[in-house]
């Protein structure tokens, strides 16, 4: 029995009971008293009752029945023989694991053929176990809750109490993600500088994170400096892209809000929102086909040697235009909460539409524009798939725009992607990559999304 | 001329005038600049679908060629017999047909006329010879695919000495229906995106039976009973924090978390889909949260003052009307999942998957990854596959938007 199964046996009583609860319920009417709940809330309550516990149980099992195989595979006689080293002996439960399950037929190592059989019994057993425990569960609960309905039981409350801890739990979910991603990262990382010392992770300015083949060939620890990367992250998403996506975005903002006629404005801001819609695997594979040849090829016209086909002002130019709808729908929000008695004052005194644009409403939505651009350059050094495609691997530390610059998106990309083993450098290094990343976008969101909630309240 | 006089102001003067004239100047100017950010925006989005409509319509053609084949004195040892039987696939395929192919074609186009016709060409006629095996005992003249590099060289674009071999050849121009119900393969004249769209649409499928309910009861919960304390605070900042934090993060989580901590299966639909659900379920709550809120109070004000519960206010007043607000803003966080690719390449879905998935668990591809993979491959037939490919993904994204703004305009009330 496999828990899939459990589950859907679960949900088979919880609707029987709630069935038998309801027609029950429907049975206790015609009597002199009237029924102080409807028959659906008594057949809800008893399902819910069924249900959740059990789903819960279920919830829980499903990975500690993981664990307990692997150790029972572990104390088998086969079990025992396996390698000490963690990783080799990963590696051969994984390969038995999907040989039991059918996935392949052979693994590599040849012990983990051995190991299937055990495998395969010890999951059937104690899903057996976590099924039937689920099972009882619900049966337990299902009779417990329908010992209680009679004429005057309150049904709804009881529904309702459970629907609260639902509503509940889905908020919670927010704060679990959060929690996650922070510990997922953190012990991560933590594994990888015990490898590789934080100051050469933040200082060092050299980055080839290649591991040797052999432990006594030249550079076999690899170097792992991740200046070069957050640079390259900076110059494309923070200089180059906004260098494109300010100046068109606010100016669009600008146009859209205070001078297009209201149909044309109808028109242009749902198609400018196209631009923001358009999958960015799109963008990257336009940037590196279409965009980096012309980049390069002007570059070499105007005499720059090294003009690199896979340049940082292609991957750049592209994410700055993929970010001009985020830069002009947070200017058009911050420029609409301008008071109009603020333009209508400015206007009164003779100044022109522009001068009121430039010396009143401006300054007075400042706040929600820069926290708007914050929010963009947030997302613009947090964007894969542009850089993985028109950004270069080589990690320079350059200012040169026909140069190739690598990201840290890019990298984590390179290191997680190809062979794994999960204790190598080389894989952890890509989750202190990405913790850095998660800090600083997570330090300039708080930032953009205070500032700009202070800015709301002070018009409103 | 007293000082008193110089502090009058002349409106009619020469010099109020320019400076008049020079501050509508700027004006004007200023107003050019609006317009022409716009205009080149919109121009950059113009360019971006010309250009990929440019490239990609040719990938949904195949190009066919007549050639003459002279069965009887071929070389071909293929009985008539197993033909009309159940083997007839398996015989086809070993009968050698590439070879019989390059003969007649080395015959037909002279020195190197094989390169005209590869593997898919052996394929469509195996299968030709399965629905006529008459055809055996004569000679034919057939209309077979060309090779990839006869494709792309009758398209304008290929190699100077197959565009001549073409030239000479008589050519027609099809649909590639296979384009649309094959999966991937190493030679792109056969490759197609149904694979890859099956694998999006059941992760898709996961990602909204998740993100979508716990979405909207996560919002119902936030702004209609939440006490305003620290833990609500928290989870506020934690969702709007999330709906920023970028995609290739959750993919770190889902490597973590779904794959090593869970051993849930690689590159499945199932781990996608879970992974795309925490990514998106922060948007649906964002929007849920604004749909609530616009519905007025009046209206829970008249079903308390009925004699409903709180819980009957919001689930049988606040949410049916709150409804076509959220789902607009599902519709366009599930068109976000469906276009994204980063998450995805984290958990593995970046394989050479030849089938599609038979389930949630099966190993698959999804478009966005398929574009990425394809946009990886050197031969020069996958550039027009990769932009078709495009097309079919930007086309979802546009139906699914476009349902979007449908709903907003038909069921949204403004109270």
């Amino acid at each position: 029995m496999t828990l899939s199964l459990a589950l859907v046996a679960v949900l088979v009583v919880a609707a029987a009971a709630g069935l038998f609860a309801r027609n029950r319920a429907i049975g206790l009417r015609g009597g002199s008293e009237r029924l102080n709940s409807l028959p659906n809330y008594h057949g809800l309550y008893v399902g819910l009752w069924a249900a959740l516990p059990a789903l819960l149980f279920l919830a829980i099992w499903a990975p500690t029945q993981t664990s307990l195989v692997d150790q029972a595979v572990l104390a088998s006689p086969a079990g025992q023989q396996l390698p000490d080293f963690d990783l080799a002996r990963e590696t051969i439960l994984g390969e038995a694991q999907e040989i039991a399950s059918g996935e392949r037929e052979a693994g590599f190592n040849p012990e983990s053929s051995a190991l299937a059989p055990v495998y395969a019994e010890a999951s059937a057993k104690y899903a057996t176990v976590g099924g039937a425990i689920a099972i009882a569960i619900a049966l337990a609960a299902a009779f417990l809750a329908m010992r209680r309905i009679r004429v005057d039981f309150r049904a709804r409350s009881g529904v309702e109490r459970w629907l609260m801890g639902l509503l509940v739990a889905a908020s919670l979910i927010a704060i679990l993600t959060t929690l996650g991603i922070v510990l997922s990262l953190l012990f991560e990382s933590l594994r990888f500088f015990k490898l590789v010392s934080p100051t050469e992770f933040i200082f060092g300015t050299s980055w080839s994170p290649q591991m040797a083949l052999r432990a006594d060939q030249a550079g076999s620890s690899g170097a792992f400096g991740s200046v070069p990367l957050f640079w390259g992250t900076i110059f494309i998403g923070a200089i180059i892209a906004m260098i494109v996506a300010i100046p068109l975005g606010l100016m669009s903002a600008i146009f859209l809000t205070q001078y297009a006629h209201q149909t044309v404005r109808a028109w242009l801001k749902p198609i400018l929102e196209i631009l923001a819609g358009v999958p960015t695997v799109v963008y990257g594979y336009f940037a590196a086909l279409t965009v980096a040849p012309l980049v390069r090829d002007f570059g070499i016209s105007i005499g720059i040697s090294s003009a690199s086909s896979e340049s940082a002002l292609a991957a750049g130019l592209v994410m700055g235009i993929m970010i001009i709808p985020f830069v002009s729908s947070m200017a058009d929000d911050s420029i609409a909460a301008v008071p109009q008695a603020m333009r209508d004052g400015s206007l009164a005194l003779g100044a022109t539409r522009s001068e009121t644009i430039k010396k009143v409403v401006l300054p007075a939505a400042l706040p929600g524009v820069v926290g708007g651009v914050l929010l963009a350059v947030s997302r613009a050094i947090g964007e894969t798939m542009i850089v993985v495609m028109a950004a270069g691997l080589a990690a320079n530390l350059t200012a040169n725009p026909f140069e190739s610059v690598t990201t840290v998106t890019t990298q984590i990309v390179q290191l997680l992607t190809g062979d794994q083993e999960f204790d190598s450098a080389k894989t952890l290094a890509a989750f202190a990559l990405g913790l850095a990343l998660f800090m600083i976008t997570l330090v300039l969101n708080l930032i953009a999304l205070s500032v700009v909630r202070k800015y709301r309240e002070a018009y409103e | 001329m007293s000082s008193a006089d110089a502090a009058v102001s002349r409106w009619m003067g020469e010099d109020m005038q320019k400076r008049v004239a020079s501050r509508y100047a700027a004006e004007r100017r200023f107003r050019f600049f609006g317009f022409a950010a716009v205009a080149l925006s919109v121009a950059f989005l113009a360019f971006l679908l010309i250009n990929m409509a440019w490239k990609g319509l040719g990938g949904f053609t195949q190009t066919e060629a007549r050639l003459m084949i002279d069965f009887p004195r071929s070389n071909l040892m293929l009985d008539p017999a197993t033909l009309r039987g159940p083997q007839a696939q398996e015989s086809v395929a070993t009968a050698g047909l590439d070879g019989v192919l390059e003969q007649a074609a080395v015959a037909q186009f002279g020195e190197g006329g094989g390169e005209m016709f590869g593997g898919a060409s052996a394929r469509a006629l195996g299968d030709q010879l399965i629905a006529d095996p008459g055809l055996l005992d004569r000679k034919a003249e057939l209309w077979l695919p060309v090779s990839s590099k006869a494709d792309i060289a009758a398209k304008g674009d290929g190699d100077p000495a197959i565009e001549k071999l073409v030239a000479k050849a008589d050519t027609k121009r099809l649909f590639n229906s296979g384009f649309l119900t094959a999966s991937d393969a190493t030679d792109p004249s056969e490759v197609g995106v149904w694979g890859a769209l099956k694998g999006s649409f059941l992760t898709i499928l996961v990602t909204m039976a998740l993100a979508f309910p716990i979405g909207v009861m996560a919002a119902l919960y936030l702004e209609e009973y939440a006490p305003r304390n620290r833990w609500t605070d928290m989870i506020e900042v934690s969702i709007n924090n999330l709906a920023a934090v970028p995609s290739i993060i959750f993919g770190l989580l889902g490597l973590a978390v779904f794959l090593n901590f869970m051993h849930l299966p690689r590159s499945a639909p199932l781990v996608g889909g879970l992974t795309l659900a925490l990514m998106t379920m922060p948007v649906i709550v964002i929007a849920g949260r604004n749909a609530i809120t616009s519905v007025p109070p009046s209206i829970r004000d008249a079903a308390l003052g009925v004699g409903a519960s709180k819980m009957q206010v919001v689930f049988h007043h606040v949410l049916p009307l709150a409804l076509p607000g959220i789902l607009t803003g599902t519709i366009i966080g599930m068109a976000r999942a469906l276009g994204e690719t980063a998450p995805l390449l984290m958990i593995g879905m970046r394989a050479f998957i030849a089938s599609p998935p038979q389930g949630i668990s099966d190993p698959s591809s999804v478009l966005p990854v398929q574009i990425f993979l394809w946009s990886d491959e050197v031969g020069r037939g996958f550039v027009e596959k990769t932009s078709a490919a495009i097309i079919v993904l930007l086309i979802f994204m546009l139906l699914m938007n476009g349902l979007a703004i449908y709903l907003r305009n038909r069921f949204e009330r403004r109270w």
